[in-house]
């Protein structure tokens, strides 16, 4: 029981930092502008926990793969905004593509008529 | 740098909420929703940064200083607990503490001299005394002839009455070779050791002496070289002074005012082969000498010595022995027993808090699972705990440091002679050092434990289960606690068990006298006495007699020039007249040697079995007599009637002196009441006081023991001024000192075997009552877990009485299982005190019969409250109960 636990936490978070990235990606974002966009974006399906939002937030960036900075919003208030490195583009491209590789992979298992 | 980053993400999540918020007004709630919905969606603000800062790359010393903070704050939440928990290990590191610090004072801690491990005493092995006295002429040839020391020195103690400065007064003294000081490394704080030359026969006298004696005696006057002092009524100059830092104890060693060259003393019987005069020595050994090389060479030595004088030295054996061994190695054994078992009573606090701990981590059982799903890793909360119970225990640590500098002083007032280098024990850096493993030590271990069950518990169940916990699991633990609890106070409470038994067995055992209303002195009188003629040194001793017995108060006294009972032993040589005489002085059998008044026997009350006992008409006119014990008897005269009989020994020059036997008294237990049986020397004489031999009564004009009888019902040292001052009136110059009373010489010979029954006693005492607090505890706590079953139980019928059976069954069973292990252990490990005991076996059935009771009975009765509690549950709250 308790190791399925602790995978369903990691494939969260790994999966969380795949679709971080992946925001940043069209520029810089705060936290609540990322959990916004994932939610419309994923059709109100996804819904980001602050209590794993922030954790990810601060360790992608000490990984160095985002860095922060503070700035005004459009409506002139203060927020942290974090934008991709570098490093985090090509992390990113890495993450899509073992991504891309895992969901074929179940998928074609999926598709695959049962035998027998 | 940590507070900025706080701030910077105080605001960040701020800005979050505030952004939040104002999308919802945009979307048209009010304000005050718009708020409330946010704080909702966002969760736990404090917990989200807590789970956010566990990211930050800081040290592993701030996520550390981070712990202790969060520790402190929930401890200070919890103030009970923390009370409880901390009292605990106070207790049990405090008493670890200080049997420790006595262990580092005693065993651990080098002797405070240059060289120390080099240094050795010798003795003279011989028959009933394994480390007998040295006589001069072997002493000077050993240390003439060994090749394996770099030198020796001989010493002896006396009393010595000093005058000619201020008060005349008696202090304690020892006679030294020159080489004495130089061996052990100490350094007078001014003048010099003695010379060589000082140091033998017809040297001009000269003294050093201590710097309390220069303190009190000359005002610490800095031109005090080359002044003199008058010790026994000779001038000496005084040649140094031994700094007040220098303390030995050893056997016929004790630390004094005076010290004079051994080698000058004209008494002619010491400069005897044969002679027996408590003299001891010291030596050092060669660098790269080991013992073993020392003692072949000195038995090469010997075959010499053996060889050259066969009359007195056949057979001779040095005994060598390490200085330190030598001090501390009787204690050695009972202070590891002590060690261990206070340890014990430390493992059983640890149980205790771990308990107390297990208990409280059910209450925080949510507080961690949320932490986990917010991704707080679980050995991050293992951490946390373990930081938490460290806390606690370093917190106990300096609490029981102030507790052991207490206890270990109240232990050491009980023990003020027994205990060899007791001026060294205190609370050094080792003794820190140790005190700060134990406690880290102690946290771990009790908090590990409690760390890992929370931290693995099954997170998903426990935020199903709205707080209630796994009673089935955890109940397993604190069982086992119990187990463990009741285990280790068996095994120290059979361990005080057999102390106490052998405590009472001592006790039972007569010492063959009566030592109630006896007080003993010594007399001292003016230094003139001894240039007197033999007849007027009796005549001034009759008049002593008298003046003691003329004091109110005094019922019987007797001087006594030999054997002091379980102080100082005496000996003298002898043979059977009608029996072949040995051939070799060497092979001449001793006896312990009493010379008394007539009135000692009635004095110390000891039976006489047959015969008579010394007269006053056996003066020195009169046929010489003796009276000899009953050991005595049945040795040299088994199935005989030894009254009528005569003993002779041989007076210096040769000559024969016949006694006749003219009684049997009951044998005195010389060597203690635990050692006597020990001791191979058991035969005892009684000789009259004033039939002993001219050249004799000149030394006994320098001073002797005095025993006197006071009325019952009074402190027999109370009469002492009175006798000092009727003494005075006969002699000014006399110095009176040294009042003991009989009883407290009897219990210091068993002072130390009741050091450790008190020790014992107290350890297991504490560990009786904390792991009456344990069982108590767990008790109580599973009674709350099962309320609910109790109330199902009721409710379908069960009785009162069910549930009490119930509840104790619980109990009995821990508790039993525990006793079981305990007498295992305890059969295990008693034998290691076997040194310690007298009267009784590691393996005592009654011993462990009757802590197995008493240890049954207390768990029970701790066990009853839970369980009465438990019986009077009202089922239709208890159903209820959550």
């Amino acid at each position: 029981m308790k190791s399925q636990y602790q995978n369903r936490i990691e494939l969260l978070q790994g999966t969380l930092d795949l679709l971080i990235l992946q925001t940043l990606l069209w520029g810089p974002q705060h936290g609540y502008g990322i959990s916004q966009v994932i939610r419309t974006q994923s059709g109100e399906v996804l819904q980001v926990d602050t209590g794993s939002l922030y954790p990810a937030l601060h360790r992608l960036e000490k990984q160095k793969w985002i860095k922060s900075e503070w700035k005004l919003t459009e409506k002139n208030q203060e927020a942290k905004f974090y934008q991709l490195t570098a490093a985090g583009r090509k992390q990113l491209a890495e993450e899509r593509s073992r991504w891309e590789q895992l969901s074929d992979a179940i998928g074609a298992v999926l598709k695959n008529p049962v035998i027998g | 740098m940590d507070s900025r980053k706080n701030e910077d993400l105080e605001a960040e999540i701020q800005s979050h909420l505030q952004m939040a918020a104002q999308d919802k007004v945009a979307a048209g709630q009010s304000p005050r929703d718009a708020r409330d919905a946010t704080l909702r969606e966002f969760g736990n603000v404090g917990m989200v940064k807590e789970v956010t800062r566990e990211m930050w790359p800081g040290t592993s010393l701030e996520s550390f200083l981070q712990d202790i903070r969060y520790g402190l704050r929930t401890l200070i939440k919890t103030p009970g607990f923390a009370v409880v928990a901390i009292l605990t290990l106070a207790l049990g590191i405090g008493a670890n503490t200080a049997v420790f610090s006595v262990v580092n004072g005693v065993l651990l801690n080098p002797l405070p001299f240059r060289d120390a491990d080099r240094l050795v005493v010798l003795f003279h092995d011989k028959a009933n005394f394994p480390e007998g006295s040295i006589s001069y002429p072997n002493f000077l040839d050993w240390q003439r002839d060994n090749q394996s020391f770099e030198a020796m020195a001989a010493y002896r103690q006396n009393g010595f009455s000093i005058t000619g400065a201020g008060e005349p007064e008696n202090v304690h003294g020892q006679r030294i070779s020159s080489t004495f000081f130089p061996v052990l490394g100490v350094n007078p704080v001014l003048g010099r050791n003695f010379s060589a030359d000082e140091d033998r026969l017809g040297a001009n006298p000269t003294v050093m002496i201590s710097e309390g004696l220069w303190k009190r005696k000359f005002g610490s006057d800095p031109a005090i070289i080359g002044r003199r002092l008058i010790v026994e009524g000779v001038g000496r100059t005084i040649v140094g002074v031994i700094p007040a830092g220098f303390r030995l104890r050893i056997s016929n060693f004790r630390t004094g005012d005076v010290y004079l060259p051994i080698g000058e003393d004209t008494e002619p019987q010491f400069r005897e082969r044969s002679s027996a005069w408590g003299m001891d020595a010291i030596g050092l050994l060669k660098r790269g000498v080991t013992l073993e090389q020392a003692r072949q060479d000195m038995a090469r030595v010997n075959r010499g010595l053996a060889a050259a004088y066969p009359d007195v030295d056949a057979g001779i054996k040095s005994r060598i022995v390490p200085l330190k061994e030598h001090m501390v190695g009787e204690l050695r054994p009972v202070l590891l027993v002590l060690l261990g078992a206070v340890a014990f009573v430390l493992l059983i606090s640890c149980v205790n808090v771990a308990n107390l701990l297990l208990a409280r981590s059910n209450s925080r059982q949510r507080e961690f699972a949320i932490r986990v799903a917010l991704g707080a890793a679980q050995q991050r909360i293992v951490r946390q705990l373990l930081t938490e119970s460290i806390l606690l225990a370093l917190v106990g640590g300096v609490l029981g440091l102030i507790l052991a500098k207490w206890g270990t002083a109240a232990a050491l007032a009980a023990v003020p002679r027994s205990l060899p280098r007791a001026e060294n024990i205190g609370l050094d850096f080792h003794v820190l050092l140790y005190t700060f493993g134990i406690s880290l030590v102690a946290g771990i271990v009790f908090g590990l434990v409690p760390a890992l069950k929370t931290s693995h518990s099954h997170i998903g169940s426990t935020l199903k289960e709205s707080g209630r916990n796994l009673a089935g699991t955890r109940g397993r633990a604190q069982g086992a606690f119990v187990v463990a609890e009741m285990a280790l106070a068996l095994v120290l409470l059979t361990g005080a068990g057999l102390m106490i038994r052998t405590l009472f067995h001592l006790w039972e055992v007569d010492p063959g006298f009566n030592p109630h209303d006896i007080l003993t002195f010594n007399v001292s009188p003016s230094s003139s006495l001894a240039s007197k003629s033999p007849d007027a040194i009796r005549a001034a001793y009759r008049e002593m007699h008298a003046a003691i017995r003329s004091v109110p108060g005094v019922e019987a006294a007797s001087f006594n020039w030999g054997a002091h009972p379980m102080e100082g032993d005496a000996e003298e040589s002898f043979w059977v007249q009608g029996q072949p005489k040995p051939a070799r002085r060497a092979d001449l059998p001793y006896a312990l040697q009493y010379v008394v008044q007539p009135e000692y026997l009635e004095l110390m009350q000891t039976p006489l079995k047959s015969g008579r006992f010394l007269r006053p008409d056996d003066n020195d006119h009169s046929q010489f007599v003796v009276v000899i014990d009953e050991d005595f008897a049945a040795q040299y005269f088994p199935g005989k009637n030894p009254i009528g009989q005569h003993l002779v020994n041989e007076q210096t020059g040769g000559r024969e002196r016949v006694e006749e036997i003219v009684g049997v008294a009951g044998h005195v237990k010389q060597f203690g009441l635990d050692q006597d049986a020990i001791n191979t020397l058991h035969a005892q004489i009684y000789e009259s006081f004033f039939q002993q031999e001219d050249d004799l009564m000149r030394r006994v004009a320098k001073g002797t023991d005095v025993f006197v009888r006071t009325r019952a019902g009074i402190d027999p040292t109370s009469v002492f001024p009175a006798i000092q001052h009727a003494l005075n009136r006969v002699d000014a110059g006399m110095v009176v000192f040294g009042p003991e009373n009989m009883d407290q010489t009897v219990a210091d010979s068993i002072a130390q075997k009741r050091f450790s029954m008190t020790l014992l006693a107290v350890f297991a005492a504490l560990a009786l009552l904390l792991a009456s607090i344990g069982i108590y505890g767990v008790l109580s706590y599973l009674v709350g877990q099962r309320t609910q079953e109790i109330g199902v139980r009721m409710a379908l019928g069960a009785q009162r009485s069910d549930v009490l059976r119930l509840i104790m069954n619980d109990g009995a069973r821990m508790a039993l299982l525990g006793i079981g292990i305990g007498v295992v252990v305890a059969l295990g490990l008693t034998h290691l005190m076997t040194s310690m005991l007298f009267g009784v076996r590691p393996t005592d059935p009654l011993t462990f019969a009757a802590v197995t009771l008493v240890l049954g009975w207390i768990a029970l009765l701790a066990c009853y409250v839970p369980a009465h509690r438990a019986m009077r549950v009202d089922p239709t709250v208890a159903l209820r109960y959550e």
